[in-house]
């Protein structure tokens, strides 16, 4: 997660590993809304920018249903922290810790992302 | 009551009508059940309804709703119930009770709760075929079966069932005519002034009343079947069927049998406890019964005071002495739509008492007050509205704090006093027909927690009966909620203490367009600045899409901000499926749809491999989309001249229709174009929850109207509104909001019912649930959107036109926009890549999700993740 200041010309970045992988141009973040991105080893990461212009990533995959869509949930903050709620079934996850805040037992993974 | 020793006491009740089952229950109350065995003789084939409820047949209550008899109570206190089993005789010798079937039962306690039968005068060919009483349901039936080959009907009575009568021939699409003996209707309740408002208001819904005349004689054709009816004017009335309501009388044929002593005309005499004068082990209550004053009761409320009084006498418990010694005869009614109250001393008949009464002929609006020279209120009448009744009839009795001329004066003609429940001492009587007193309603919210209107009608029983006080319930909950500091969260979530409600009149009032502007003035105080929720998101973004055109916000639901607080299949125009894949429904609009436009439909499923169904809506479902599909198959469609079916939307779906008139040899009416008509002018028409509709072109209601948010069947007059109807879990069969409507009146009335649905509804509540929870209910609907009690007709309309006038097919604008385009891709950085968890395996030569790549990407957590 950082801080993004609003230039055109920046990178939304993932990192994967020792390296970072750039994904897309700042704008096509939509605040309030995700995309998806394809990662080298074919999984998927799901990108999301809020309000404030923080950028967090998760995995994409819907730990319930098992169908890459968290991209597509609703966001939305809780108790001051930022979440998604999946288009499916509508549990919410944490979007900076990847908790699942209707059930404690599940977790999805997160990745560190930045603008450079 | 004195039983051998070692042997249960029996209670033998006779009867199980409303009455005899608000006597088990009090049976129940008092432990009575468990020391005693209770037999139940119930001469109907079904036990224990709602007869006061009697007429919502006609709007759609099946005899199911109207049931009272919850079995698991019968069962549970061991009840032995026999229904279709009347008691034939009474030996009081012996003490038993033989019914029909041959069984002898012998009691200790023998109660009789008969009730009464139509009374039918003794004119000429009475009994001819179709001729009918008005009093269960069996006769409802017969009624109803009949009238279907008919077209006209006469009611003989002009009292309260005569008018229910009236109604419901009405409803079943009979010409219908009233004749009452008494120079006015409903002579018993009103006087002369309000006999006249009313004559108004019923002449002008298209039923004929004849006040004054008697009926002679019931004219016959050779097969012996009704064909019309002489008058004592001399004039002949042309009908195909007679329902004969002129009163009731006390069923006391069993008791008379029995050598019990009987009143001069009729009703079995009963002392204070309700016991026969004649005989200590013998109880009468109900309209059977001839009271300790002389009077027979032929209303709800006094018998189940009766049978209380009966269960505390049986019970014999010292601290518990019950009497009924008379009742107060206060009626409010709704007949044919139109409130008609009377209370108290209603025909001014105390000494020196004076009128106060407003009276407007044009609005069939009558009020008068008895008032006794002291400024006490003695009673008074209420025709058309009757609103006051709840208050006025609390306050009979006692002086008023305001003026009376208040009490009746229309709001807003110089009328200031608002005379709320808070104002009424805690004696006042709320419930009448359960004698429910305010203290006793307070009560419930203090010592019990009640907290809703439903619980306090668990907890009391108030407005559990005729409902007439419900209002006033839900008032005084809430003033004692506020009262006590209970501080109830209605909020509309985690962001927004405001209900649903409440941000639509903000919205629409302040002329607010974002949903952030929303949250950072009316937020929460933690919530403001922030980024909302999951359920405020969508919900606000449908207030905006709503009234998009009037707040000057995009009619387009994927515009800049909006396109972030839309749910998931909102935001991709598309159903999502449980691979992620998406389905797509193009707008077949009631139905109808060409050879072309099935043919281009199939042509696009087979080119893009999608699974297709018919759904239950009348239209063809495509399944198996990619996200990245989407635009290439609306391309296509709306090449074809297809639109948004808003199967993704909480908006209106789809209007179903029978073929009608044109093809059907029974309808009577054009259906598919009514329903074209309606689909198209409420199509994407953003609302708290989906919206479906239907359109049947006659009675035999193909298209299932009555299960639709708002349903419409035709008649030979026009069309049949129903409203609040629901399929799915919860079925709920729609209530009749107006009837014999033309095109135009019933387009108008719908645009102010759905105006007002998406105004006052809550998050995702469908029509049906709503209608249930608002105050007032049906009726209250009815006041607004039919009558304009709120005087908010005129915004509905035009908010309505207004959306009609700027509606745009939300798939005809995205595939011409290149940026909101360039969201429908699996992948941000690989744009051209399909996501490889969407793949199909075959069935039934389609295609089905294939499930098992759905466990791909599943991964333990350690190890992926870098923070």
């Amino acid at each position: 997660m950082t801080l993004a200041p609003e230039t055109t010309d920046l990178k939304v970045q993932v990192r994967l590993g020792e390296d970072w992988l750039t994904v897309c141009d700042l704008p096509r973040l939509l605040p309030g809304r995700g995309v998806a991105a394809l990662l080298p080893d074919g999984s998927q990461v799901a990108l999301f920018r809020d309000r404030a212009g923080r950028l967090y990533a998760i995995d994409n995959r819907d730990p319930f249903g098992g169908a890459a869509v968290l991209s597509r949930g609703l966001t939305g903050s809780h108790q001051g922290r930022p979440f998604v709620a999946s288009p499916l079934l509508k549990q919410r996850f944490d979007l900076e810790s990847g908790q699942c805040l209707d059930d404690e037992t599940v977790r999805v993974a997160t990745y560190e992302i930045r603008t450079s | 009551m004195t039983a051998a020793l070692g042997v249960t006491p029996t209670i033998v009740l006779v009867g199980h009508g409303m009455v005899g089952q608000r006597f088990l229950e009090a049976l129940a109350a008092r432990g009575l059940t468990a020391t005693h065995r209770v037999v139940v003789l119930c001469e109907e084939p079904r036990p224990a309804y709602d007869r006061v409820a009697l007429t919502s047949y006609f709007s759609g209550k099946t005899p199911e709703d109207l049931s009272m008899t919850d079995m698991e109570f019968i069962n549970d206190h061991g009840i032995e119930l026999y229904v279709g089993d009347p008691a034939e005789a009474v030996d009081r010798e012996t003490r038993q009770v033989t019914a029909r079937s041959g069984k002898v039962f012998t009691y200790d306690t023998l109660v009789l709760a008969t009730g009464s039968f139509p009374f039918v005068p003794p004119v000429p060919n009475k009994d001819a075929e179709g001729c009918f009483v008005y009093r269960t349901i069996d006769d409802l039936l017969a009624i109803e079966e009949y009238a279907k080959t008919r077209t006209t009907g006469a009611v003989v009575g002009g009292g309260l069932l005569g008018l229910e009568a009236a109604g419901a021939l009405k409803g079943l699409g009979l010409t219908s005519h009233i004749v009452e003996f008494a120079p006015r209707l409903m002579p018993v309740q009103v006087d002369e002034g309000g006999g006249a408002a009313l004559l108004r208001t019923i002449e002008e819904m298209g039923l004929t009343v004849h006040t004054g005349v008697g009926t002679q004689e019931i004219v016959i054709d050779e097969s012996g079947a009704v064909t019309g009816m002489k008058l004592s004017d001399g004039s002949e009335l042309a009908t195909d069927l007679v329902v004969f309501s002129a009163g009731v009388r006390p069923r006391d044929q069993l008791a008379r049998d029995c050598g019990l002593t009987v009143g001069e005309r009729g009703g079995i005499t009963v002392d204070e406890q309700c016991r026969t004068v004649a005989d200590p082990h013998v109880f009468a209550i109900g309209e059977c019964a001839l009271a300790s004053d002389g009077r027979v009761y032929g209303l709800v409320a006094p018998g189940y005071e009766q049978a209380e009084t009966a269960a505390a006498t049986i019970a014999a418990d010292e601290s518990e002495q019950l009497t009924f010694t008379g009742a107060d005869l206060s009626t409010k009614l709704k007949l044919l739509g139109v409130d008609v109250a009377s209370f108290g001393d209603a025909h001014g008949t105390a000494e020196d008492c004076l009128d106060v009464v407003y009276s407007d002929s044009r609005a069939g609006l009558y009020k008068k007050l008895v008032i006794g020279r002291d400024g006490t209120l003695l009673g008074g009448i209420l025709v058309g509205d009757a609103e006051a009744y709840g208050t006025l009839k609390a306050f009979t009795g006692s002086v008023p704090p305001v003026s009376p001329e208040s009490l009746v004066l229309p709001a807003g003609a110089g009328a200031p006093a608002q005379l709320g429940p808070s104002a009424l001492p805690d004696e006042a009587i709320i419930c009448s027909c359960n004698n429910v007193t305010k203290g006793t309603i307070r009560g419930a919210v203090t010592d019990h927690q009640c907290t809703t209107v439903p619980e306090v009608k668990k907890c009391t029983k108030a407005g559990t009966t005729c409902g007439s006080c419900v209002k006033v319930l839900g008032q005084l909950i809430n003033a004692e909620l506020e009262a006590s500091g209970v501080e109830v969260d209605k909020g509309l979530c985690g962001c927004f203490a405001q209900t649903r409600e409440e941000l639509y009149e903000i919205v629409l009032a302040l002329r607010i367009n974002t949903y952030q502007d929303l949250l950072d003035r009316y937020g929460r105080d933690g919530a403001r600045g922030g980024d909302g929720c999951e359920v405020c998101k969508p919900a606000v973004g449908s207030i905006i899409a709503s009234l998009a055109p009037t707040i000057g916000a995009s009619g387009y639901v994927l515009d800049g901000e909006q396109a972030a607080l839309q749910d998931s299949n909102d935001h991709f125009l598309a159903n999502i499926q449980k691979n992620g894949s998406y389905s797509v429904v193009p707008r077949i609009a009631g139905g109808e749809i060409t050879p072309e436009g099935l043919i281009v439909i199939g042509e696009i499923a087979r080119d893009f491999g999608l699974y297709t169904k018919i759904t239950g809506g009348q239209r063809i479902d495509m399944f198996g989309a990619r996200v990245e599909q989407l635009p290439l198959i609306w391309a296509r469609l709306v090449d074809a001249g297809f639109e948004s079916g808003h199967a993704y939307g909480k908006a209106l779906r789809t209007v179903k229709s029978c073929v009608g008139q044109t093809w059907c040899r029974y309808g009577v009416q054009d259906s598919v174009r009514m329903a074209i008509d309606l689909e198209l002018r409420y199509r994407g028409l953003r609302s708290p929850h989906k919206l479906k509709s239907a359109v049947s072109g006659c009675q035999r209601e193909c298209a299932e109207a009555q299960s639709k948010d708002f349903g419409v069947i035709a008649t030979a007059a026009g069309w049949n509104l129903y409203v609040g109807g629901n399929g799915g879990a919860t079925p709920r069969h729609a209530d009749l909001l107006a009837q014999d409507l033309s095109d135009a009146e019933l387009i108008r009335l719908i645009d102010r019912f759905l105006m007002f649905y998406i105004r006052t509804a809550d998050r995702l509540e469908r029509t049906s649930v709503w209608l249930e929870r608002i105050p007032g209910g049906l009726d209250h609907v009815r006041d607004v959107v039919v009558e304009d009690s709120l005087g908010i007709c005129e915004e509905l309309e035009s908010l309505m036109a207004a959306h009609v006038a700027n509606y745009r097919d939300e798939w005809a604008e995205t595939i011409k926009d290149p940026e909101k385009l360039a969201r429908f891709v699996s992948f941000i950085n690989a744009p051209d890549t399909p996501d490889p968890v969407v793949g199909f395996v075959p069935e039934r030569d389609q295609i089905k999700p294939d499930l098992p790549l759905l466990t791909i990407g599943q991964r333990p957590l350690e190890g992926s993740a870098q923070r």
